[in-house]
């Protein structure tokens, strides 16, 4: 009989000590196939982000001149990191939830999912109200910075609607109690796509609104 | 003079440790044999085949979606072939007029658009969302439903696109469809907007099916098959599956903007108004370049499955094989500007991608190199599927070393957009993709359809294909040198090229003769075949494991693989037969296969996989009523695909069965390493 | 049942035999004919890489006939090795060849590059489906055709009034884009005296396939006759003062909707959408290469050009038999091609 190594194997460990199931409420043994489907999802969502900010930086430094072009203004910052800051906390909570159902405590976890999606509805009223004054300057029919500023902002806003949609669905079906300690693939699974939203907002911040400024702080 | 194979039991240097045991299988017909008689029954209830219409639309089964793939993708060829010929009627002579130039600029259009997206990618998803499963020894892809879902889509964006053609309004702006000339103000008519959608439709199916490869290649391995012992063919379309995760954004960028830019007043691509008409063609040839590896390296894993089993010997250099397909997907991300040697750019930059593109030369060396060694080390068995692989070899290297003349600039700044181009892309994905279609084709056609090809037909088949495809594309290269270029529907006879062209148009009736005459001998195999054994080739890779063609559960038990040739080996045959005893080997207590860890194949846990389902059909029709509704702008209608859309993911995600979440008993462990 | 050689010969030797006649094409635009140092460097390295692509090629193929003439049968052996043919035939040979061939590529591309100082400079301005010629501070602008005198290194300056084009002159230079919104440099020498054939190689379009023009090498003392003429307005002018044809001919002009388009310097049309017509008598063919020009063609051309080549932007023009015999008498006037 070959001998196996207990350290490669949960399972051995498991049988060596005795008990039939795995010591901690944690998740069954393995990766679920759902989470690599999210991961790989948003890998390729990310890939079209960097390719709609490269050809905005790809603009920006061939155009050459000043950026925002023909006199539209820099974009002003209190909004963005009002978004900011909201999204970072939603993402706290989010993580909250997913820890919560983990330790069967389906109600703690509905309360922090109810609360990200206020959060992120929060963070879509102040970009609609961000939106409204800037197409008083400029539409994304002005020139191709208008274009580029509002069609990235417009995908990012159509994600954060998604995952909206994913955590309400998800506050559905917790309510019917679909989940459970051992039965919450799911809440991690969207769990990841919104900690994606969140960077994604980060990397947006950065690109469209922070750059235009470097050239006048540094 | 050879004949099928028979079976031998097989050197197995590789037996360790087993010499103790009786050797219960002689060989992969006999563990086909054994495993089916002994538990095939129990496993079979849980795997019920749907019948009947319903059956249709809801199937799940990797098998039948993989099938629908390569039937599809071999029509939607059959129709851009068809472009094609008209095309070479109207050049048979100079100043002909049997095409107009609208018609003609739509044939080629629609040609070079369905075979790169419609025809090459689908039809080697096909193979392997047939094989996938089979050989990595395990009872269906991760996600059953979204690859039925990917054919939907598949499908309805084809239709788009050829319903267009049948409607006169096909894209006519040439497959790359360059900026301005297909924005608003010279493409007025919705020709263009057929191109955005119908690709970016087309998009979504490539993903989830890359997604779903991945996927099952992590996590649904066999037991004891760590990645060390995947089959090439797998690894080709795991990197193939990443590749297309980075290498689509950039096209949907792309197709995005035309779109809006077309149909909403943005400016992405407007000089006038800041933007810049070279954006479009780095974004596209940001996709274009690594698309035609993922096209390319799929075929060559196909390659790498036939050679081995038709040499006797396992392939040579696998390491370095797995290391040049994984170098070829990444570097091909960094060689996009060749394609865009004549715009302008500045020297330094052209420099670059310049030995970038040289570079990327090397790993396809390394592959072709490992054949030639395996089989000149091995013992040639001259079957159908061996010979298109010889044919395949001719013709890919003669494709294969006109590539690094477009890496250098000056020389690429000659021939581009001229026949030379045509000539080398056509000996590239013809021979570097088709011809192994069609080695895959008869090679896996006994396992597919229970049935054996006829040996005469496919050796004619073959000949007439090869010298076919030699005489239409060899002369382009000629053509091109004289000074032809591409994409022109009519040339005046004082240029010398009317000969080549008169040639070639006999070279493409012979070769689609040739295409005729291969129907034909499959469709007499299906009628009349003999019936093929589970393994008439004497393969070493799992799928040959399995009954021609397999059952819906694919293996009544679940192997334990021990080599990189498990068939060609005897442990990984026993296991079969001490499988048979195991519950956790046999897996019938449900629609159930087995969960195993990413990179050693070490078994985790049961996976409760779903059953058929109509949801992804209904859900690829709401997503035609989104795309159809933009297309007409007829928004109404869009805004109800959208919605059905979303109402039709939360249904179908939604926890209905409670067991595939469910903490698990761990796997009990096996005794033995086996 | 071993592949008939005699299959593998007949397609071998056509090839051959193709790329024997291809030696023998003297009028095609070809790049193995040059007739200028860049097209010239250019047919150097192509012979160079052939031989590499030909050496290669017989290498991999000889070496699967050689496999397949080899051992036969079907006993599996289960062995390993082949890793170091691999390595050297597969990575360090080509790796060895290929730096070659990319420090010859990198070495001719430095060679092509556009040269300090040129004699000549030509502004070309891509339209569907024609090209339009200019030679700033010379008065000049024609239309389809480039002369430059021989020897002599002439900068050209692409730009496009529409879509994207592509200049090429297969015999003289590589080919250089016109790309929207920019402007692209290149520059061509012609070694001797002659006509030789462009074509626009990107794809434009309906008529792509008819956007033809010429470059025409000649000696400095033609070249500056020729610009002299050029800048002079139309020969028809003066001409119409001892010929009443022309003189109605240079009427018609005037008063139908030939200027909308088209100018004709020395009378009032002066559009600027298609080609400057005042020197199309000079001109060896009409329509971007289209049809030869000659007063059949040409008569034919403005009465419908729709039939020559369809979808260009030059709609029909409804004029009684005499006009149109009267325009093209005009148009004709003292040309010589």
């Amino acid at each position: 009989m070959t001998a196996v190594e207990p350290a490669r194997r949960p399972a051995a460990a498991v049988a060596a000590s005795g008990h039939s199931r795995p010591l901690t409420a944690e998740a069954p043994v393995g990766r679920p196939t759902a989470h690599w489907g999210m991961y790989l999802l948003v890998a390729t969502e990310a890939t079209f982000f960097a390719c709609l900010l490269a050809s905005y930086f790809y603009i920006q430094f061939t155009r050459g001149g000043p950026w925002p072009p023909a006199g539209i203004e820099k974009p002003k910052l209190v909004k963005p990191l009002i978004m900011v800051g909201v999204l970072l906390i939603s993402s706290v909570t989010m993580v909250g939830a997913d820890r919560s159902i983990r330790r069967d405590r389906s109600g703690r976890m509905l309360l922090a999912l109810v609360i990200t999606i206020l959060l992120g509805l929060a963070f879509l009223a102040v970009e609609a109200s961000d939106f409204q004054e800037k197409l008083t300057e400029f539409t994304w029919r002005t020139n191709a910075y208008g274009s580029l500023y509002f069609v990235i902002s417009g995908f990012d806003t159509l994600h954060v609607i998604s995952g909206l949609v994913m955590l309400g669905w998800l506050v559905v079906a917790g309510a019917l109690g679909k989940f459970a300690a051992g039965r919450h693939e799911r809440v991690r699974t969207v769990s990841i796509y919104w900690q994606f939203i969140v960077v994604l907002w980060l990397v947006i911040v950065f690109s469209l609104h922070l750059s235009p400024h470097f050239s006048d702080w540094f | 003079m050879t004949t099928v194979p028979t079976r031998q039991r097989p050197d197995t240097a590789a037996d360790s440790g087993h010499d103790r045991r009786p050797k219960l299988i002689t060989d992969s017909n006999e563990a086909v044999r054994v495993s089916e008689e002994r538990v095939g029954d129990r496993v079979a209830e849980h795997w019920p085949e749907g019948e009947g219409v319903r059956g249709f639309i809801s199937t799940v089964d990797h098998k039948r979606i993989g099938r629908r793939y390569i039937i599809t993708a071999g029509f939607f060829f059959t129709l851009a072939g068809l472009n094609a010929m008209l095309m070479r009627i109207q050049l048979m002579r100079p100043g002909q007029q049997v095409i107009s130039p609208e018609e003609y600029n739509q044939l080629f259009t629609v040609h070079g658009t369905v075979m790169i997206f419609f025809f090459s990618t689908p039809m080697l998803f096909g193979f392997g969302n047939l094989l996938f499963p089979l050989m990595l020894g395990t009872r269906d892809m991760a996600f059953p439903r979204l690859n039925a879902f990917g054919y939907w889509i598949f499908a309805a964006s084809g239709l788009i696109l050829f319903g267009s053609e049948a409607a006169g309004r096909a894209p006519d702006g040439g497959w790359f469809s360059y900026v301005p000339l297909t924005g608003k103000e010279f493409s007025p008519a919705i020709n263009l907007d057929v191109y955005c959608l119908a690709l970016l439709f087309l998009g979504t199916s490539t993903t989830v099916g890359a997604i779903n490869f991945i996927v099952t290649a992590l996590k649904l391995r066999a037991p004891g098959m760590t990645l060390a012992r995947m089959p090439v063919f797998v690894w080709a379309l795991v990197v193939v599956s990443f590749m297309v995760l980075f290498a689509l954004p950039p096209l949907n960028t792309a197709n995005v903007m035309l779109l809006l830019d077309r149909q909403v007043g943005t400016h992405f691509f407007d000089p006038q108004h800041g933007g810049d008409a070279v954006l479009w063609q780095h974004l596209f040839w940001l996709f274009g370049h690594p698309d035609v590896y993922i096209i390319v390296l799929p075929a060559l894993g196909m390659v790498s499955a036939i050679v081995p089993t038709f040499s006797r010997r396992p392939i040579a250099a696998y390491p370095l094989i797995v290391v040049a397909t994984i170098a070829t997907g990444i570097i091909s991300f960094g060689v996009w500007v060749h394609h865009m040697f004549a715009v302008g750019l500045p020297p330094l930059s052209m420099a670059f991608f310049s030995a970038a593109s040289i570079v990327v030369v090397i790993p396809a060396g390394i592959q072709f190199m490992s054949w030639l060694i395996t089989m000149l080390r091995g013992r040639i068995v001259l079957s159908v599927p061996m010979l298109w692989v010889f044919g395949f070899i001719a013709a890919f290297v003669v494709g294969g070393v006109t590539g690094p003349m477009f890496a250098l600039v000056s020389f690429d700044q000659q021939v581009t957009d001229s026949y030379f181009v045509v000539a080398h892309f056509h000996y590239v994905l013809f021979g570097g993709a088709v011809l192994p279609m069609l080695a895959g084709l008869y090679y896996w056609w006994p396992k597919l359809t229970g049935r054996m090809t006829s040996r005469r037909g496919g050796v004619w088949s073959f000949w007439l294909v090869f010298a076919g495809f030699n005489v239409t594309f060899f002369p382009m290269h000629i053509q091109g040198l004289l000074g032809m270029p591409r994409r022109i529907y009519t040339f005046p006879a004082w240029t010398g090229w009317a000969p080549y062209n008169l040639l070639e148009t006999l070279g493409a009736f012979l070769l689609a003769f040739g295409f005729v005459f291969t129907g034909l001998v499959f469709l007499h195999s299906w009628r009349r075949g003999a019936p093929a054994p589970a393994d008439p080739w004497g393969g070493e890779t799992l799928e040959w494991a399995t009954t021609s063609p397999p059952q819906t559960h694919n293996f009544a038990v679940i192997p334990t693989v021990h080599s990189l040739h498990p068939l060609w080996d005897q442990a990984s045959l026993d296991s079969f037969a001490y499988g048979a005893e195991r519950d956790d080997r046999v897996l019938a207590d449900g629609h159930e296969t087995l969960m195993t860890s990413e990179l050693d194949g070490e078994p985790e846990r049961r996976l409760e996989m779903p059953e058929d389902s109509p949801v992804p059909f209904f859900t690829t029709a709401a997503l035609t009523a989104l795309v159809l509704g933009l297309l007409f702008r007829i928004y109404p209608l869009a805004a109800i695909g959208l919605l059905g859309t979303a109402i039709a993911l939360c249904y179908w995600l939604w926890p209905f069965q409670g067991p595939a979440m469910a903490l698990e008993e761990p796997v009990p462990e096996p005794e033995d390493v086996s | 049942m071993r592949p008939s050689p005699r299959a593998v010969l007949i397609i071998a030797s056509a090839a051959v035999a193709s790329g024997l006649l291809a030696g023998c094409s003297g009028k095609s635009p070809s790049i193995l004919h040059p007739s200028g140092p860049g097209a010239a460097r250019m047919t150097g390295l192509w012979w160079l890489l052939f031989g590499i692509a030909a050496g290669v090629c017989v290498v991999v193929i000889g070496l699967e006939l050689i496999a397949l003439l080899g051992r036969r049968g079907e006993r599996t052996k289960i062995k390993s090795g082949g890793t170091w043919f691999v390595v050297i035939a597969g990575v360090a040979v080509p790796a060895i060849i290929l730096t070659i061939v990319y420090g010859v590529g990198l070495n001719d591309m430095k060679a092509l590059q556009q040269p300090a100082r040129s004699a000549v400079t030509v502004d070309v301005i891509g339209h569907q489906w024609w090209w339009e010629v200019r030679y700033p501070g010379q008065n000049v602008v024609t239309a389809n055709e480039i002369h430059v005198p021989v020897d002599k290194v002439v900068h050209l300056r692409l730009q496009t009034d529409d879509v994207n084009h592509s200049f090429w002159v297969p015999q003289l230079m590589p080919k250089t884009d016109l790309v929207a919104g920019r402007i692209n440099n290149t520059w061509i020498t012609a070694d001797r005296v002659g006509s030789y054939h462009g074509q626009c190689a990107e794809y434009c379009g309906l008529q792509h396939a008819n956007m033809a023009f010429q470059v025409v090498a000649q000696t400095q003392n033609q070249y500056e006759s020729w610009l002299r003429e050029q800048a002079d307005v139309a020969p028809g002018v003066a001409a119409a003062a001892s010929d009443p044809l022309i003189d109605r001919g240079r009427q018609v002009i005037e008063t139908a909707s030939c200027g909308s388009c088209h100018t004709v310097r020395g009378t009032s049309a002066d559009g600027t959408i298609g080609p400057d017509l005042t020197h199309v008598g000079d001109r060896t063919e009409i329509g971007a290469g289209a049809v030869e020009n000659n007063v059949g063609n040409l008569s034919g051309w403005i009465a419908d050009s729709q039939t020559v080549k369809p979808g260009n932007k030059m709609p029909p023009q409804p004029l009684s038999p005499e006009d149109l015999h009267a325009v093209v008498a005009f148009l004709e006037a003292g040309g010589h091609r």
